[in-house]
């Protein structure tokens, strides 16, 4: 009986568990911390965010010690997730300055924007841009998407730019994070508007990192998404194919603030950005990636090589 | 309670079970990966357990490795492995291995162990062979501690086994995954309840198996003991 008693017990605790465990995911966006009062007067810190990729956090780090050295108070918040995750607090006004990529957060705000020019995708943004939001001048600097090969894979089949793939005869497996699947970019316009021919979409979930580097020389996959910004491209000797349509948007980098940020730390920021060029970004994003240094270090570092700080 | 039943409707939604991402396959991969993992745990970890808890040597240093192993990240171990191994099933196995073990290994050498001695020693002094004894004796009083053991080994690897995904390993993981990734709480509260629901459903099977291997006389001793439930008859017991 007793025996019995205990068994009852433990499956009401499991259920009981269960109905409280789903009941904390009930209250809709689980995400929603209840709307912040945000302080009014010059007294609130400026939050800047940045995306859980390790690249955008070094450059929110240089804007946070950028914007610190102006004398603003920052209040750091980064590693948000992904752009579906932060753009609604973006847009809600609770993050103040962002640093983004104009054609992917094109993309994300207008799914049936026109792509273009550098030039013209960032006029175009200024317009999607909910009010309360501005698009400060783009950096040199850019972090796009790309559609990576081996060296190898690359000469046999003479590859040397998107369309190109439809070169290829085997069936290829491509990989990068599980959300390309849903990417106007993705696997599917791949297959329907160059003929590639896709076997399969492996989901590896470190955005491009050292996971689906090293699935693409091991050659577990033939096509792998990798941002043009990383350093693994050098160092394994990689193609990123050229992109004459613009599947992919220009992603130069730009900075999204709120209305709380002055003219004066406005002013800062485009400095900050018309100093960050192509090149810089990619020895920043080594300095992490190979000599596994800090955010806060690397950019200051930069700052400091800039005359910024 | 609109998430809740916005994803048990995905559940059901038959749209989401064709196809090499529908729920079919994903369930299939899912249990694939969990039971190979404890099956080749079991097989380390059943033999080395009874052999610690047979001899009574080792103990201390099964405790101190599978202590040490339970400290493990494994979403950590799965990215190491996947940089020497490559992307795929196998090194989520691995560390799904390497989480199974502690749990087996203790429920096999605390089973041994928890054998009153003096069982063991009359079994001896009948003339058991020492085989005899492990076969006869000791596994089937054993036998309860085992599966608890493994019945907790299995509901760890299979509420882990979501993390293959991470590496294109497949399984439940990749609802996850993707729901989190684009912000679809849905697909991703659909992808949890059904690993809840598969982590139940083993649970409920070790919880009746466990209950059947207790030995008629283990399980007629237990009655007794139930039945003097009051502090004066547990001290004649003793």
């Amino acid at each position: 009986m007793f025996t019995a008693a205990k068994g009852r017990l433990a499956w009401s605790a499991v259920a009981v568990g269960a109905v409280v465990a789903l009941a904390g995911c009930a209250s809709g966006d689980p995400l929603d911390e209840g709307t912040s009062t945000g302080e009014e007067g010059a007294a609130a810190p400026l939050v800047v965010s940045s995306q859980a990729y390790y690249s955008n956090e070094i450059i929110a780090e240089i804007y946070s010690q950028a914007l610190e050295e102006g004398g603003y108070e920052v209040d750091r918040e980064f590693q948000i997730g992904q752009r579906e995750v932060y753009l609604p607090e973006l847009e809600a006004g609770n993050i103040d300055v962002f640093p983004e990529y104009i054609g992917s957060l094109l993309q994300a705000l207008d799914s049936e924007a026109a792509g273009g020019t550098a030039d013209e995708v960032y006029a175009d943004l200024q317009e999607a841009l909910p009010g309360g939001l501005t698009a400060l001048e783009p950096a040199d600097a850019s972090d796009q998407n790309s559609w990576t090969v081996t060296r190898e894979f690359a000469d046999k089949y003479d590859l040397t730019d998107v369309a190109s793939l439809a070169n290829v005869t085997e069936p290829i497996s491509v990989g990068g994070n599980s959300e390309l699947a849903t990417r106007p970019y993705g696997p599917e316009a791949l297959e329907a508007q160059y003929g590639v021919p896709i076997a399969e979409v492996k989901s590896i979930e470190d955005s491009g990192g050292p996971l689906t580097v090293k699935a693409l020389v091991d050659n577990d996959i033939q096509l792998a998404n990798i941002y043009t910004a990383d350093p693994n491209i050098k160092a394994n000797d990689l193609v990123a194919l050229d992109d004459p349509d613009g599947i992919f948007f220009p992603d130069n980098v730009v900075t999204i603030v709120s209305d709380k940020v002055d003219a004066g730390a406005q002013k800062i920021l485009d400095e900050v950005n018309a100093a960050l060029s192509a090149d810089d970004l990619v020895s920043l994003n080594s300095e992490s990636v190979n000599d596994q240094k800090s955010a806060d270090v690397i950019a200051e570092a930069w700052l400091t090589e800039n005359g910024l700080i | 309670m609109n998430l809740i039943v916005d994803a048990i409707a995905w559940i059901l939604d038959p749209a989401h079970y064709g196809g090499p991402n529908g729920i079919g396959v994903r369930l299939i991969e899912h249990l694939w990966i969990s039971v190979v993992s404890l099956v080749i745990a079991g097989a380390i970890a059943i033999p080395a357990g009874f052999l610690i808890g047979h001899t009574g040597t080792g103990r201390a240093a099964a405790v101190l490795v599978s202590g040490g192993v339970r400290a493990l990240p494994t979403l950590g171990l799965i990215s190491i492995l996947g940089l020497s191994i490559g992307i795929g099933v196998q090194a989520p196995i691995i560390a799904f291995v390497v989480l199974a073990i502690p749990s087996m290994l203790a429920g096999a050498y605390a089973g041994f162990e928890a054998i009153d001695r003096r069982i063991v020693d009359s079994a001896r002094s009948v003339g058991m062979t020492e085989w005899q004894i492990v076969g006869r004796v000791e596994l089937p009083l054993g036998l309860p501690l085992l599966i608890g053991g493994i019945r907790s080994a299995t509901l760890q690897v299979i509420a882990t086994a979501t993390l293959a995904a991470y590496i294109s390993g497949g399984g439940l993981g990749s609802f996850i995954f993707l729901g989190l990734r684009t912000n679809d709480y849905t697909q991703m509260l659909a992808g949890s309840i059904l690993v809840i629901a598969l982590a139940i459903a083993f649970e409920g099977a070790f919880s009746a198996l466990q209950r059947l291997v207790v030995p008629a006389g283990v399980r007629a001793g237990q009655r007794t003991k139930v039945r003097s439930g009051s502090p004066r008859s547990a001290a004649e017991a003793e």
